[in-house]
């Protein structure tokens, strides 16, 4: 895997995967995400994986002092130093001390069709199925969290099986409920909290993505593996 | 230290206005969980405030949009306001702004609409006491996160603020200023007969500090950002980029704490390929296949798909907070070298100006 290096404005560096990684790539940027928050230093401020990214957002204060009483004062940008140092902790063999994402296994309970997933005759006949095959198909696979975004505790979800794949809405919806599974390209997520969305919603989970009470607020990591358990509308 | 009881009383929001809400440097270390970092639109403005008051440049004060609020002053305070200028008043009297000002128990201060500029900050000294979420107070809407019940301010609501009341120790400083102040009120009551029998009056410090951040920002060619070329600045037509950075664009009516939508040329990108989602931040300057930018601000989603042409430098994102719907903007390209002297720059000037802030004594 050889990684990229480049400047998200003036106070973050993305970390960028090559084509090469394959579908699974997210599986190494949440490695690397995971590598870096256990040596974070000071100046790192947040580190956030994606599909084929790592984003680290950095204090620029902090590299100024190291450049300013480092050996050549003037000539290095905090820009420059960062991509430096995170070469190096990449690169760093202890760092490389393997960490195969140990995701945890999470059933979801979740309502097919009816009122909790209104697109789901819709989406079923997009892809030549009836409703009961299509949620059938849903249901019989496993995911796994790919990367948390978009909203606090947004899963998207990898493995969704080719024939399921949808367009987008063609208009969002104004308020797409909290719990929502939905649909949309080749990703599955579930939405935490009530939001216009786009996405194909199919189902509904009661299980809670998001809640600032818990001590870990957001339900679900990257790595995580994850089933929709389909429950009757009428139990 | 004995158990202390202290009644819930600050500041009392008689108009809430068009959206007042708390808000301080935002949740710093979510966003691999989705949770934005939010926080002041115009960092600086709330920075100035805070520190002109005594407290922490990052303790929690309002920010307050457009058409202001009307708020009941419950309990002595040492307040500053920074910021866009919204005809902010005092017992219906022009309250200067950035600076120290006494304001006493009982007093109302009153905004109006925005004459100049987007977002004022108020800061009181002690801060204000909204309870800490994921390590913020500031007001994450669409989360409900922070400040009052994670939402936006509303008539009726009482906020917790200052000595006592807020979130931060009252600084020696500040309440030097504060007695000072007052004092001055006292003697300006007693030399005043008309003034006899009514309460303390306010008073204001005989100096100020000057607002460096927006100094280029407001001339002929609107609103200037200063920008570096983005992530996928590549991918656009050539008739793109030097669109971008020539042509003028206006804030759109739906611009909001997430991001400020732009209308204007079109910015047409070579590429068809759809971007799998990644990381990004305020600043950035995304482009859907609409053609139309949006700069992402504050309140952005921690990861995005469309493309990005450009990306403001963060010294002018207090440029961006003040600018409202119509108003004109255009891009000046700078490269990230320059982007990042010119942020270290504005930051030493804050550390020059806290010292001869923290030396003016009364």
């Amino acid at each position: 895997m050889s990684i990229q290096v480049t400047p998200l404005g003036d106070r973050a560096i993305v970390l960028q995967q090559d084509d090469t990684a394959g579908a699974d790539g997210w599986k190494q940027m949440a490695d690397l995400a995971w590598k870096l928050k256990l040596q974070a230093e000071a100046w790192m401020i947040d580190i956030v994986p994606a599909y084929e990214t790592v984003t680290v957002l950095y204090d620029p204060a902090l590299l100024w002092l190291e450049i300013e009483n480092g050996p050549e004062p003037g000539s290095l940008l905090p820009y420059q130093l960062a991509e430096r140092k995170l070469t190096a902790l990449m690169e760093d063999g202890r760092a490389a001390a393997e960490r195969e994402i140990q995701g945890r296994r999470i059933d979801l309970p979740t309502y097919y069709g009816g009122k909790h997933g209104p697109d789901v005759e819709e989406s079923a006949a997009r892809s030549g199925l009836t409703a009961d095959q299509f949620i059938e198909e849903h249901s019989k696979v496993e995911y796994t969290v790919a990367m948390i975004g978009f909203m606090p505790g947004f899963p998207y979800l990898s493995g969704l099986p080719e024939k399921l794949e949808q367009p987008r809405k063609s208009a969002p919806r104004a308020v797409v409920p909290a719990g929502s599974v939905g649909i949309a390209g080749k990703q599955t997520g579930i939405y935490p909290l009530a939001t216009p969305g786009g996405w194909q919603i199919i189902g509904y989970t009661p299980i809670v993505m998001f809640n600032k009470e818990r001590r870990e607020p957001v339900l679900l990591r990257a790595g995580d593996r994850i089933r929709f358990i389909p429950v009757s509308n009428d139990s | 230290m004995g158990i202390q009881t202290v009644s819930a009383h600050g500041m009392k929001v008689v108009k809430a206005g068009l959206l007042t809400t708390v808000q301080d440097l935002g949740r710093i270390g979510y966003r691999s969980s989705g949770i934005s970092t939010g926080g002041a639109m115009d960092r600086y403005a709330l920075r100035m405030a805070n520190l002109l008051v005594g407290n922490e440049e990052g303790a929690a004060g309002l920010e307050i949009t457009l058409v202001g609020p009307e708020l009941e002053v419950e309990t002595d305070l040492l307040i500053a306001v920074c910021g866009a200028y919204l005809e902010p008043t005092i017992d219906g009297e022009e309250l200067p702004m950035w600076r120290p000002v006494f304001v006493p128990r009982g007093a109302v201060l009153r905004f109006g609409g925005a004459i100049s500029g987007c977002r004022a900050y108020i800061a009181a000294a002690g801060g204000f006491g909204v309870p800490r979420e994921l390590g913020s107070r500031s007001t994450d809407v669409r989360a409900a996160l922070g400040g009052l019940a994670g939402r936006r301010l509303a008539a009726g609501d009482a906020l917790p603020c200052g000595a006592g009341q807020g979130a931060a120790a009252p600084f020696q400083w500040a309440a030097a200023w504060a007695t000072a102040l007052s004092r001055q009120g006292k003697a300006a009551a007693a030399t005043a007969p008309e003034a006899a029998g009514r309460r303390l009056p306010w008073a204001a410090a005989p100096w100020f500090a000057p607002p460096g951040a927006y100094g280029g920002g407001d001339g002929e060619d609107g609103i200037v950002l200063r920008a570096m070329p983005g992530s996928e600045y590549g991918q656009f037509s050539e008739a793109a980029r030097e669109a971008l950075f020539r042509e003028r664009y206006a804030v759109a009516p739906a611009s909001d704490r997430m991001g400020c939508r732009l209308t204007g040329t079109p910015l047409i990108r070579q590429s068809r390929a759809e971007l799998l989602s990644h990381g990004v931040t305020p600043g950035a300057v995304q482009v859907p296949p609409g053609g139309g930018p949006i700069i992402l601000a504050a309140d952005c989603q921690t990861t995005g798909g469309y493309p990005k042409i450009a990306h403001v430098a963060t010294v002018d994102m207090p440029l961006l907070a003040q600018a409202k719907p119509g108003d004109a903007i255009r891009f000046q390209l700078v490269t990230l070298d320059e982007a990042q002297r010119l942020d270290r720059r504005r930051e030493l000037d804050i550390r020059y100006l806290v010292a001869a802030i923290r030396s003016r004594q009364p």
